[in-house]
């Protein structure tokens, strides 16, 4: 039995928003695999809850006006995977949430919880960072978009005004036209676990495929929040994609990340790993854009 | 047709399959009360006050006891056979709950309450004021003066200390041009993590106490619930339903006490206490991590000339098991590679961790790692190939072990090892493997064990059951060794229906619900016991059931009971085979006959004074990543010879399961502590890497069929042993792969990082700028 002093169940997102502003103090719950388990450890025990599970208009992958994708805030992971559009146009994505826990979780949890949350280890997160998704957020006065990397502001800590939700994040045509992506989630074992260190890196190619136009790097658990490695993709942008440029490449992120040392894992594990992981990753993405590491 | 050696559908498995099966949450009665524990949040120290008013005035809660309310009875908690000998008896050094906190997780107090929901904010609400005491985690330092205290009556925290000599080790290794390989290993503490954590309820009926439990000894337990709360053992009813799992967890006297007392605090109502997972990991047991020193001399020719084994046990904060497990670990040495000098030391040693118990191989998984560690390192030390240097050395045909009584009767060892290396093509794929210089380089790697079957001379081993014959022909089945998801209750269907002549293992109704008001004594489930134990009384008692039998037949038949014999569930008669009557007929007849009605049952007891020795190996083929740090388990095989299969589909299953622990063991399986603190910090299923099937290859499962000739089915020890070797094998594939030996499991890949790095595999040069 979980103990929670009351739930209210959202049907729309304007009802959302009343609920939101009525009840100051309850926390939203999209899929629950985040919140109910904090609520059974008794971190959020006795607390209000507003499901916006319901609400089906938050739902589904579409292509907007401007070209954008648009993810709605409560789809699931394994709906993520097995959309056509973004296995057209972000197949990294899907993918990287592919990571996520089990089967049953990736069914129930959702792309909105999983940035909501704010933790750095969403398998979501990286991958998101590195494609500079926008965050659309739904309030009482109107529609706010946040790049994500202003979303988060540390960690468990996210850009949420008291009367907002989260409703869709979207990946703009600019960020995914003619780009290719490889995630390498690190973990101790293969299934049902929490990345030690995520990295995902996306290279738009020349039409030659002989230059790297534009190269973007992103980890989780490399900080508090995850982050982007602009010495990295400095080193990558224009240049030619070479073992010896992946090596680089590499190298340059230990001047960008900074994770610490806990009982996970040590700060002098994670920063080996980022570095092995940047230069697979990048080769994978190269390879997949058509390219080729010389 | 013999109905034995088969691979039969388990007699529960419909049931299992499609959920129907109950077990003790789902036989609960309506109202319960919830228990719900308050566990220390130091590792050490004295309980000075519980302030429990703020718990008190939650709605719900019923009642608030503590440590200062429970009987000042100290009871044990292994379940182990009860000794007439007060030598030979358990450490008693619990209380129901304790005043004297010994490590993090520690029971303080509980909260009774109506519901879940106030139970826990009941516990949350209690404020414990304590002194706190230091603490030590660290097993060699737990022994040195001045170090933390756990238990006034046993100074230097050492439980017990034990040797065994034998030749003359000094005298030996004086001779000149030994070769010396020394080594340091050291095992995890680990959980079981069992599908169902261990819970009970209990209430009071008819001046007694009824007490349903997760557990795999529903005996012992009566007799530990009896100790705790100073009543008679026969005031105590223990029922055991299904059960999902125990691996020797439940082979201890988890909640049952605590659970018995407090119904008796509310008016005997029914109470449940249900460990979740976090609780399971913590507060129930833990195997024992023991730390190994070896040093074994060599001559050039490969034969060992002395070894030298000091085992150190963590024991943890309470007795438990004790100084058994590591007792058994040493015993191992001798036997396993025998040399004529020898010098071997154990010690238990407390420390503020939570309790070591039974865990499935009762000290061989640990003793196993280390002495294959140290045997592939004197192979490696000699230029010898590890395969040939165990063929020449491991317990020979004909080996005798006075004090089990065992035989080797069999070549046993070399047979699995060959079938081993066939299996996986050692000797092509180690060589082939000896090229890779590259990042990603492959190894293969093996290692053997030997496992006692069941207790004796030990402790009393001793196995009772009843047969009745029903009215259709059938006959129900009791007995006291339980059905813990290991599929004993098939292999005993099996086992009664070959005895008696049965037309099918079908026709056998197993009561696999044990009540130790009606269920034969037994002493349940553990030590790989169930089959060898019981297929001696099974034995028996089919013989006297069907003396009976044939006995009433005569009445009927007119034919003499050694003309005749049960076959496929009829009276036959033994010379022309002609069918006489059926069973049902029989059983109709005797029943309702109106001048001589007869219900036909029989029962038994077998004292067993046997014992048998269980071999095998395991094969393991690994991929390393070394910029990655990272192991993929590619290939892996265990042959086992447990004797004749009684159901070769169940023994499989059973070897698959063992082979999936070892793997936990070997690369990623550690329940961690904060040196600061003494806390448990990974005791979830999310941050305790317990291996999923995604990180298993196929699991294959080899065996040897020797009929082990003291048993009446010919059959030995499965239970454990498929957990012994699996983890070593998995290191000494990753030193073949590697060069790098590693002497400490789980070889995850924090480890490897730190072992790459000073073996100069990797080399990460911003480290040295940073410095």
């Amino acid at each position: 039995m979980y103990d929670m002093k009351a739930l209210y169940e959202a049907q729309s997102v304007e009802d959302a928003i009343r609920l939101r502003v009525e009840h100051p103090e309850a926390q939203i719950i999209a899929g629950g695999s985040d919140v109910l388990v904090q609520m059974r450890e008794g971190r959020r025990a006795g607390k209000e809850l507003i499901s916006i599970y319901m609400i089906d208009a938050l739902r589904g992958v579409t292509m907007d006006a401007e070209e954008n994708l648009r993810i709605g805030s409560l789809t699931s992971f394994s709906h993520i995977t097995r959309d056509p559009l973004i296995q057209k146009y972000c197949n990294v994505l899907g993918e990287a949430v592919d990571q996520v826990g089990s089967p049953q979780i990736r069914n129930i949890g959702t792309i909105g919880g999983n940035t909501c949350n704010g933790v750095t280890s969403a398998d979501s997160a990286s991958t998101l960072h590195a494609w500079e998704a926008i965050v659309e957020l739904t309030g009482k006065d109107g529609v706010r978009r946040v790049p994500i990397k202003d979303f988060y502001i540390k960690a468990g800590q996210v850009d949420i005004k008291p009367d907002e939700i989260q409703t869709a994040i979207l990946i703009p045509k600019a960020s995914y036209e003619n780009t290719f992506g490889h995630y390498i989630k690190y973990g101790l074992r293969n299934a049902m676990e929490i990345a030690t260190l995520g990295c995902s890196v996306n290279v738009r190619l020349s039409a030659d495929k002989k230059t790297i136009e534009r190269c973007r790097i992103a980890y989780g658990v490399a900080g508090p929040v995850p982050m982007r490695c602009p010495s990295a993709e400095a080193v990558a942008n224009g240049a030619q994609p070479s073992k010896e440029l992946s090596e680089k490449f590499a190298r340059a992120v230990i001047d960008d990340i900074n994770p610490r040392d806990s009982w996970r894992a040590s700060k002098a594990f994670r920063q080996h790993i980022a570095v092995e992981m940047a230069k697979r990753a990048l080769t994978r993405a190269v390879e997949l854009a058509g390219g080729e590491m010389a | 047709m013999s109905k034995v050696g088969k691979s039969e559908v388990r007699v529960d498995g419909f049931d299992k399959a499609s959920g129907r099966t109950k077990y003790y949450e789902d036989r609960m009665p309506a109202g319960a009360l919830y228990v719900r524990i308050k566990h220390a949040d130091i590792a050490h120290g004295m309980v000075k006050s519980v302030d429990t008013s703020a718990a008190e005035a939650i709605d719900g809660v019923v009642k608030v006891l503590t440590c200062f309310d429970v009987p000042d009875i100290p009871f044990p908690t292994a379940g182990h056979p009860w000794s007439m000998d007060p030598g030979h008896q358990d450490v008693a050094d619990r209380h129901l709950l304790n005043r004297h906190v010994r490590y993090w997780g520690d029971d303080v107090a509980v909260v009774i309450a109506e519901n879940d929901v106030a139970a826990n904010q009941g516990v949350r609400a209690l404020k414990v004021e304590y002194e706190e005491l230091p603490f030590v985690l660290d097993v060699q330092k737990a022994m040195e003066d001045g170090a933390p205290q756990l238990h006034e009556r046993f100074p230097n925290n050492i439980l017990k200390h034990t040797d065994m000599r034998k030749g003359d080790y000094q005298k030996a290794i004086e001779e000149p041009g030994l070769i010396k390989v020394e080594g340091w290993y050291d095992t995890p503490t680990v959980q079981h993590c069992h599908i169902e954590n261990h819970g009970c309820y209990a209430y009071e009926e008819n001046g007694r106490i009824v007490v349903v439990t997760s557990t795999q000894i529903p005996h012992i337990i009566r007799r530990a619930v009896g100790q705790a709360l100073g009543r008679p053992w026969a005031d105590i009813e223990i029922i055991k339903p299904y059960i999902g799992g125990g691996f020797g967890n439940k082979q201890d006297v988890l909640y049952e006490p605590l659970c018995a007392w407090c119904s008796t605090q509310v008016g005997g109502r029914c109470v449940r206490i249900d460990c979740s997972r976090e609780e399971t990991f913590v507060s129930n047991r833990v195997r024992h991590a023991i730390r190994f020193h070896i040093v074994t001399w060599l001559k050039k020719d490969g034969t060992i000339q002395a070894r030298k084994v000091e085992c150190f046990s963590n024991q943890g904060a309470y007795a438990s098991h004790g100084h058994s497990i590591v007792a058994k670990a040493m015993g191992s040495f001798p036997q396993h590679y025998p040399c004529e000098n020898m010098e071997c030391d154990a010690w238990t040693v407390f420390t503020n961790r939570p309790a070591a118990g039974a865990m499935r191989g009762y000290g061989m998984p640990q003793a196993s790692f280390a002495d294959e560690c140290n045997i592939e390192d004197c192979a490696k030390a000699l230029g010898m190939e590890s395969y040939e240097f165990r063929k020449k050395n491991i317990m020979p045909q004909g080996f005798h072990d006075a004090f089990s009584g065992n035989t080797n009767y069999y070549d046993t060892y070399r047979e699995c090892m060959a079938k081993g290396a066939e299996y996986i093509d050692y000797a092509r794929k180690k060589k082939e493997y000896a090229n890779d210089t590259g990042d990603i380089r492959r190894g293969i790697g093996m290692a053997t064990f030997w496992y006692n079957t069941a207790v004796y001379p030990i402790s009393l081993e001793t196995s009772s059951n009843r047969m009745l014959l029903n009215l259709d022909g059938t006959v129900t089945f009791q007995c006291g060794e339980t059905e813990i998801g290991q599929g004993a209750d098939t292999a005993y269907a099996q086992m009664v229906a070959e005895a008696l002549g049965l037309a099918s293992y079908r026709d056998v109704r197993v009561k696999s619900c044990q009540d130790t008001d009606i269920t034969p004594t037994g002493l349940g489930a553990y030590a790989s016991r169930q089959t060898y134990v019981a297929g001696f009384s099974i034995r028996q008692t089919a013989d006297l059931l069907k003396e009976k039998i044939l006995k009433y037949a005569n009445e009927l038949t007119r034919q003499s009971v050694a003309c005749m014999d049960i076959v496929d569930g009829n009276i036959v008669r033994k010379e022309d085979g002609v069918v006489l009557m059926s069973l049902s007929e029989l059983a109709m007849t005797a029943q309702y006959n109106p001048v001589h009605s007869e219900h036909i049952t029989a029962e038994s007891t077998y004292t067993i004074r046997n014992n048998a020795y269980s071999f095998g190996c395991t094969f393991a083929e690994v991929e390393v990543d070394i910029p990655m740090c990272k192991v993929t388990l590619k290939n892996i095989v265990n042959v086992h010879d447990c004797g004749k299969l009684i159901n070769p589909a169940l023994a499989a299953a059973q070897v698959h399961g063992g082979m999936s622990m070892a793997i936990g063991f070997g690369l990623s399986e550690q329940l961690i502590f904060d040196e600061k603190t003494g806390k448990p910090l990974n005791g979830n299923l999310l941050d305790y890497k317990l291996s999923t099937f995604m990180d298993h290859p196929h699991l294959e499962a080899e065996f040897i069929e020797n009929a082990e000739p003291t048993s009446p089915f010919g059959t030995k020890a499965l239970g454990e042993p498929p957990a012994c070797s699996g983890a070593p094998a998995i290191r000494n594939a990753i030193l073949d792969a590697t060069g790098v030996a590693i002497d400490h499991n789980p070889i995850n890949p924090h480890v490897l990082f730190a072992e790459f790095s000073k073996a100069g595999l990797i080399h990460d040069d911003w480290r040295e700028e940073e410095k």
